[in-house]
């Protein structure tokens, strides 16, 4: 089964709509309920940082027995430094978006503690691929 | 204890999201971060903040917390409440700021915790 999301850069007030949406799916299917929550926090994540830092993208959720595999892919500024990005409490968030809450520098460490593989592609001035992959419990 | 009786022992006012108001509550956690949230805090957990934009809701529904309380007098807007009844996110309000509203809920939930021990 494959869905697909547009996520809207800048658009707060949809934030975290797509993952919530497959969230619902996810619990439809009966998958145990630990793996649900970490795909959620991973999902999110990647969702906001599209939002915070990107101008558009799609998440592209991939559900086959053995794995669930979500690809976060935008249009947007790109990643200089990967290994930089993925330090806690590092962010190049504007002040309007930590003012509301993001921007903690939480969002990829989130993710990679979530997700069972992460796999970033990042072409700076082009955009950003998030690669997640979540095993389920065969 | 459920949110409801939280509530009412904390004089919380219950802004919206009431159909959530039997959820039980587990613990409590404070930030104003919402990674920090997504990333820390724990299914039924009682969210303290004192953000109270729309984006709440889905840090709240993903993580299956039982419900949220707005700090120093802060009230959710139009399009949050809105949201928060579509979705029945329970959120609470009082004046007291994040510290003392931490404290006291802290205190409630071991006194209850000692009691039912």
């Amino acid at each position: 089964m494959i869905f697909e999301y547009q996520i809207e850069g800048g658009d707060f007030t949809k934030a975290g709509s797509a993952s919530s949406e497959v969230k619902k799916i996810l619990r439809q299917l009966n998958l145990e309920p630990s793996l649900i929550k970490r795909i959620a926090v991973a999902m999110y994540e990647a969702e906001v940082n599209v939002v915070a830092h990107a101008y558009r993208g799609t998440m592209t959720v991939d559900i086959d027995t053995g794995r669930i595999f979500i690809a976060v892919k935008d249009e947007g500024p790109g990643i200089e430094d990967i290994e930089k990005a993925m330090t806690e409490g590092w962010s190049t968030a504007n002040e309007k978006v930590r003012e509301m809450g993001f921007g903690a520098g939480m969002g990829l460490p989130n993710i990679k503690k979530n997700a069972d593989e992460l796999k970033i592609t990042s072409t700076p001035g082009t955009g950003t691929k998030v690669e997640i992959t979540c095993f389920t419990r065969l | 204890m459920n949110i409801a009786e939280i509530a009412d022992r904390l004089n919380f006012e219950i802004v919206c999201g009431s159909t959530g108001k039997n959820n039980m509550v587990t613990w409590g956690y404070t930030s104003d971060m919402l990674s920090n949230v997504m990333g820390n805090a724990s299914e039924g957990n009682l969210w303290i903040t004192m953000q109270s934009h729309k984006n709440i809701l889905a840090v709240a529904l993903l993580k299956e917390l039982s419900g949220i309380v707005l700090v120093n007098g802060h009230r959710p807007d139009t399009e949050t409440v809105t949201q928060a009844e579509k979705e029945g996110v329970v959120i609470l309000a009082t004046d007291l700021p994040a510290f003392e509203t931490a404290g006291r809920l802290y205190q409630l939930l071991k006194e209850n915790e000692d009691i039912q021990s």
